[in-house]
């Protein structure tokens, strides 16, 4: 199918934002090489192009982390919360300042278009920093005792899919707790956290209060067991939470998971249908699909499905898949060529399994990493693409008939982070939220995130929560 | 409890022996495996024989608990709050026979074995109390930066596997057990092993206050024997571990994360690190509960 619009290219300028050509550890306020010299390469998923040389942390480089987050752990915690408050408040300020180098830099390090990093991820950032600073000075109003005290040093590792929102939802409350931190960003995605060290320095953040090492899985598992640390912070797959869980076992490390998903996205038959289909495509594109809680099996009541899919694939026809740094571009590129891979082998299995693949005509850039959207119709609750979690734009589709059958399917996952529900009935989005087991049902939306608002799983989707007064919990010793 | 009245003339009276059994779905079965052990008090001497639970009865447990979790997480807050209130009336009837299995169970005076079952009754009152305030106190409306209606409520997290303390036995059952379901989960216990009568004894209670079966199903026996299935059981979504040692916690642990379930690690210091007449606070509902956030946008 034609365009119906030609577009001309409208890049965002990448001079706004000036990459080194290398970079090292930001530990106890100062860069430093790995202790054994190693370094690896990050690449931008779009053009495969060598974005800059990341210094790889290990063993050692993990001890000295820890024991500078430790020194600054003292001072930290004893400071007046008002005045930890003053350094967040700050930190928040430099974001919105200099957000729209870093939306640049995250498309280019993740691939992810512009219009979200510019749009939906750098204000989320500097809106956690702004709602935890407030926090800093008022712990003793927020329903955990009269005088509730930080955890210590936080071990946090953080997924690539949001490197620099996801860092945000881990040192926020960590710092507005008095506790001090040491993070792992994805291998495939470290400079958010780089830039965010200098934005630390900016801010005039003790040394040692934020550190920050790059590296693979290994550097990960070296921090999550590290003897120093008093709690540790996951978010990624649910596969690593469960080893994370059996490390952390038998200590007194407090831990919080943030894992996958399989989001339910249930279309009632009284649907606004175009509000839906925006509502679908929010749920399961949105970033590529690379999103924890997509709404990646669609639910349709039998009765609308054929007017559904048949507005849904017109929709979809429309989207543009290109360059992410377009600010005309909807779909970017994937995240590197194993998480590529890991989608493809799951489609395949789709198409061997007997469910029916549909994309819409679309042409692929040649470099980079990129798969087109896709919907699978004909699915069955035991096909592995409705049960496992692709992380890629590939939406599932299954129906249902009546409101008990579509909770009993949309329940019937190893998960529980997020769900859907569309319908224009009142009384049946509050039944059917009630008995959805997921720890964010949005109703008549999707995806959509605050930092007042509590966001975390059921079952093997992970516990803890993070945002709002409930995300505190995570960092505080109650 | 074998006692012979001797009055001079009249015949010597035998007293009935109570059969002691576990408490599962409702049903007061004998073990699957026909296994009992021996329960003696402090100085060794003979006080019944309880069952020696099984990992089958350990599964039907959770069968049991699972199959009543639908109706007893949907009960009113209000229902739940009566019926756990029911429960402290039912065992304020039997104060004597409880402060008499307590104090043979653990050796203690009749004052401090008086001082353990009203502490209990009084927890079960506090926790009945608790049942329509704390989703007041821990969710809320979350004022997010845009046109929403956003909603966080606490919701039950499932069954729940119990590891009672080992001591006090009964107002350390009782203090961990009513946590647990005044919120809406279902429970799967595992008695203090050495001193499970009054434990079995709270079942003739719980089965005759409304409590639906299998929202309590209590087992006796080897701890470690009866915790490894629970820990390990796919279907169950949460263990306390605050009867396990050191040791055994971590095992358990292990095993838990396996299906990533909620865990509630014994407090540092062991036996000796909780004071079970303290206010307890909400740490152990809390622990049990899972935050749903609803969203939906405003408009006309």
């Amino acid at each position: 199918m034609s365009p119906i619009f030609e577009y001309a290219p409208a890049p965002e300028s990448r001079a706004v934002v000036d990459i080194a050509p290398s970079y090292g550890l930001f530990v106890d306020g100062e860069f430093r090489e790995a202790a054994d010299g190693r370094v690896f390469k990050t690449v931008s998923p779009s053009t495969e192009e060598v974005l800059a040389e990341v210094a790889h942390a290990g063993a050692e480089d993990v001890d000295a982390a820890v024991a500078a987050a430790r020194r600054a752990f003292g001072p930290w915690s004893a400071l007046p919360g008002s005045e930890r408050a003053k350094y967040l408040f700050r930190i928040a300020r430099i974001i919105q300042e200099r957000s729209r180098e870093l939306a640049v830099l995250e498309t280019l390090d993740n691939g992810k278009p512009i219009r979200e990093t510019r749009d939906v991820d750098l204000p989320l950032v500097a809106a956690h920093f702004f709602y935890h600073a407030g926090w800093a000075d008022k712990l003793s109003h927020a329903g955990f005792g009269p005088d509730p005290r930080p955890l210590g040093v936080a071990g946090q590792v953080i997924p690539w899919n949001f490197p620099l929102l996801m860092l945000a939802w881990k040192i926020a409350p960590a710092l507005a707790c008095g506790n001090t931190v040491v993070l792992k960003p994805a291998e495939t995605t470290p400079l958010s956290a780089l830039f965010f060290a200098d934005v630390c320095r900016q801010a005039g953040l003790p040394k040692g209060v934020v550190n920050i090492l790059t590296g693979d899985g290994s550097t990960g598992a070296a921090l999550v067991a590290h003897d120093g640390i008093d709690k540790v912070a996951f978010t990624g797959s649910t596969a690593v939470g469960k080893r994370i869980a059996r490390t952390v076992a038998g200590t007194a490390k407090r831990l919080t998971l943030e894992l996958g998903g399989k989001g339910a996205n249930i279309v009632f038959d009284d649907a606004p249908i175009d509000q839906a289909v925006e509502g679908i495509v929010n749920g399961i594109y949105f970033n590529q699909g690379q999103v924890c809680c997509a709404g990646s099996r669609l639910l349709v009541q039998e009765s609308v499905h054929d007017e559904l899919m048949e507005a849904l694939k017109r929709r979809l026809a429309t989207l543009r898949v290109g360059d992410p740094l377009d600010k005309n571009t909807d779909i970017g590129a994937i995240n590197s060529a194993e998480q590529l891979a890991r989608i493809t082998e799951l489609v395949d299995s789709g198409e061997a399994e007997g469910a029916v693949r549909w994309s819409p005509a679309c042409e692929l850039p040649e470099r980079g990493w990129w798969f087109a959207p896709t919907i699978f119709t004909n699915v069955t609750q035991a096909h592995r693409i409705a049960r496992e979690e692709i992380f890629g734009p590939v939406l599932s589709v299954l129906t249902f008939r009546t409101p008990d059958e579509a909770v009993a399917k949309a329940n019937n996952s190893q998960y529980g982070l997020s769900a859907g529900v569309w319908t224009e009935k009142g009384s049946r989005i509050l039944a059917v939220a009630d008995k959805l087991r997921a720890g964010v049902v949005w109703a008549n939306t999707f995806n959509k995130f605050d930092p007042t608002s509590p966001f975390g799983g059921y079952k093997e989707s992970g516990f803890g929560r993070e945002g709002g007064r409930h995300g505190l919990e995570a960092y505080l010793d109650v | 409890m074998s006692e012979m009245s001797g009055k001079p003339g009249a015949h010597t009276r035998l007293s009935v022996l109570k059969t002691y059994k576990l408490f599962v779905g409702g049903k007061f079965p004998r073990s699957e495996s026909g296994r009992v052990y021996e329960v003696t008090d402090t100085r060794g001497n003979w006080l019944a024989n309880a069952p020696l639970a099984s990992r089958k009865d350990a599964r039907d447990a959770v069968v049991a608990a699972r199959k009543a979790f639908g109706g007893w997480s949907r009960a009113t807050a209000y229902n739940r709050g009566q019926i756990l209130y029911r429960i402290a009336e039912m065992l304020e009837g039997r104060r004597d026979q409880f402060v008499a299995e307590v104090a043979a169970a653990e050796g203690l005076s009749k004052a401090k074995a008086t001082a353990q079952v009203d502490a209990a009754v009084d927890r079960w009152v506090w926790y009945a109390g608790w049942s329509d305030k704390v989703a007041q106190v821990v969710g809320g409306a979350n004022p997010v930066a845009g046109p929403y209606f956003n909603l966080s409520t606490p919701e039950p997290t499932g069954v729940v596997a119990v590891l009672a303390p080992r001591e006090p036995s009964f107002l350390g059952l009782v203090s961990v057990l009513a946590p647990v379901i005044v919120t809406g989960n279902t429970a799967v216990v595992a008695a203090s092993e050495r001193a499970p009568l009054p434990a079995l004894s709270l079942a003739e209670v719980l089965a005759t206050s409304d409590l639906p079966g299998g929202v309590v199903n209590l087992l006796s026996g080897r701890t470690a024997e009866i915790a490894a299935p629970l820990a390990a059981h796919q279907d169950v979504n949460a263990i306390d571990l605050t009867g396990a040692d050191a040791e055994l916690a971590k095992e358990l642990e292990t095993a838990a994360a396996e299906n990533l379930k909620r865990v509630l690690r014994p407090s540092a210091g062991d036996a000796g690190g909780e004071d079970w007449f303290a206010d307890p606070g909400t740490r152990r509902m809390l622990a049990f509960l899972e935050t749903k956030t609803v969203w939906h946008p405003m408009g006309v």
